[in-house]
């Protein structure tokens, strides 16, 4: 029995790593496409059929470009920076149920690395750890775009965790777990059961803080290419930066993982039908992201601040408690 | 669509119109209905429809360069050519050297030499693409449209030297017994309607 926990436990890993990892790349071509045909662009279309090797060409790109170390930075903790970033993005995948569980082989599976109690606490905890990736690759870069990134990143990262925090309080106590897979059991049954129809305000903060703890378009200032070159990044090359990178594609599909399994139901009943109904609205809000980055224009930092501290916050915290009071009466 | 509409500098006529906007407010309150009004009003929805729509309707404007390439117009001034005489087949250039003369980045070098005929003829004529700025005065300066500017615009070159020599703009000779000889019609060349316009010389003084 352990030992067969064991090994369950590390082909789980495994290949939770290499979907993601593959899922990054392909979530690049994803986007590419997406945006040209917004922008009435053709995308990559040279490399394999409808330019779909593009990716395999910029992993061997990413794979054999120069390693280079600036002079003049802190050169351990610019080393390290991209591997943080990564790492949290897939810790935090740990707590995530990807699909019901199934059988195979007369071996029943938990599609999840580990079901603790505390499911959305580690998550939303790994996944701020994560604000050291940015933070800590900026400030010894050496850079005067990557260290305004990393003031950045920090300012953006640890508002948006409050409200974050707050926007999913009020489900929490609804369901009165933590755990990833109570929520699923608690909205089981049918549409009706969702919990966006009973926490309509949670969802929608919960969304809009998302695309702030991803660095997605409308609040895309950690990295600003027009304003900041590549932000933290500037100075990363070939691999150190493509981990930024998966890191932060991993993290739009964890974020879209958890999303649907909070406010939408999850799987559902555990059917067949209803893993393919979480994998079409994990989908769909993938798609999201990329379809506000051809549509909407970035905010300011100041009105990204204005927004958290004196809009989202409020709001989430009145939510919580007009949610206590319903629920105590 | 014509071009009149951008042609037509006038703004006190045609589609101009002044933009309606309201005067920001100045007062809290009004800021903070304003917040109100532009969170409700949906205005980020109608972008997220815009872009949907087309890529819904898939009208992709993309020229995928090496395979199509944009028709460029008759002005354009890209690696020179010269021309033949229509009537005989004859090179147009008389070898004046007046191109040379008037080249501005001096990358034109002519000589001439007369030949058994007694006729002066165009011994050696090279342009150095790499110096030359594409200004068009050679085409504009001669006097017989000999040497005019065509739309070869890809002569990219490993050095920095790069020359074209008068052979290699010559309109070829089978090109030219098939009629396909382009005229220039860029800047210097005959205006349409040309003949009509043709005044006697006043010999009155
Ligand atoms: S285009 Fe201008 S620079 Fe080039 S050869 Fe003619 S006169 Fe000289
Ligand atoms: S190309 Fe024209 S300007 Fe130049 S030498 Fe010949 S006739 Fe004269």
């Amino acid at each position: 029995m352990e030992s067969a926990y064991l090994i369950e436990t590390v082909i789980k890993i495994v290949v939770i790593l290499l979907v993601f990892s593959a899922l990054a790349g392909i979530g690049t071509y994803f986007e590419r496409k997406i945006l040209a045909f917004m922008q009435r662009r053709l995308g990559p279309s040279i490399v394999g059929p409808y330019g779909l090797l593009q990716v395999a060409a910029d992993g061997i790109k990413l794979f054999t470009k120069e390693d280079i170390i600036p002079a003049g930075v802190v050169g351990r903790i610019f080393k390290i920076a991209p591997v943080i970033t990564a790492a949290t993005a897939f810790m935090a995948a740990a707590a995530i149920p990807f699909l019901p569980q199934f059988t195979i082989f007369g071996y029943t599976v938990h599609p999840i690395v580990a079901d603790i109690n505390v499911g959305i606490l580690y998550i939303l905890g790994v996944m701020a750890v994560g604000l050291y990736g940015p933070l800590l690759g900026g400030m010894a870069s050496a850079n005067k775009y990557s260290l305004i990134s990393a003031a950045r990143a920090a300012a953006v990262f640890i508002s948006y965790e409050v409200v974050t925090g707050l926007a999913i309080l009020a489900p929490i106590m609804m369901v009165g777990s933590l755990s990833l897979i109570d929520f699923n059991e608690y909205q089981a049954g049918g549409i009706g059961n969702w919990i966006v129809w009973s926490q309509p305000v949670a969802f929608i903060l919960f969304w809009i803080a998302a695309f702030a703890e991803t660095g997605r378009t409308p609040f895309h200032l950690i990295a600003n290419d027009h304003e900041i070159i590549d932000g933290f990044g500037t100075e990363y090359s070939g691999m150190r930066w493509g981990l930024f990178f998966i890191g932060e594609y991993a993290n739009m599909f964890f974020i879209s993982f958890v999303i649907p399994l909070l406010f939408l139901g999850g799987f559902g009943d555990g059917s067949f039908l209803g893993a393919l109904g979480l994998l079409a609205k994990v989908a769909f809000f993938f798609f999201f992201f990329l379809w506000t980055r051809a549509a909407w224009p970035d905010v300011r930092p100041d009105q990204l601040m204005w927004l958290c501290w004196k809009v989202l916050m409020p709001v989430a915290v009145i939510n919580v408690v007009i949610t206590g009071l319903v629920m105590m009466f | 669509m014509s071009l009149e509409a951008f042609n037509n500098r006038n703004v006190n006529e045609g589609d101009y119109f002044l933009v309606d906007i309201e005067d920001y407010p100045t007062d809290g309150w009004g800021k903070f209905k304003r917040v109100v009004k532009r969170t409700f009003k949906g205005e980020l929805f109608v972008g997220l429809w815009v872009v949907l729509r087309e890529m819904i309707k898939f009208d992709i404007h993309t020229v995928q360069y090496p395979e199509e390439k944009m028709p460029i117009g008759p002005r354009y001034r890209a690696v020179h050519e010269m021309k033949r005489l229509w009537e005989s087949d004859a090179e147009r250039c008389i070898g004046c050297g007046l191109c040379e003369k008037i080249c501005i980045s001096n990358c034109i070098r002519i000589d001439t030499r007369i030949d058994e005929n007694s006729r002066k003829e165009v011994s050696e004529y090279s342009i150095n693409l790499g110096r030359c700025i594409y200004c068009g005065y050679c085409a504009e300066v001669c006097p017989e449209l000999a040497i005019t500017h065509g739309g070869e615009y890809e002569n990219a070159s490993d050095q920095r030297e790069h020359f074209i020599m008068y052979e290699d703009m010559l309109t070829p000779i089978d090109k030219m017994k098939a009629g396909a000889q382009l005229e220039f019609e860029g800047f210097g060349s005959i205006t349409p309607h040309e003949d009509e316009r043709v005044k006697k010389t006043p010999l009155a003084y």
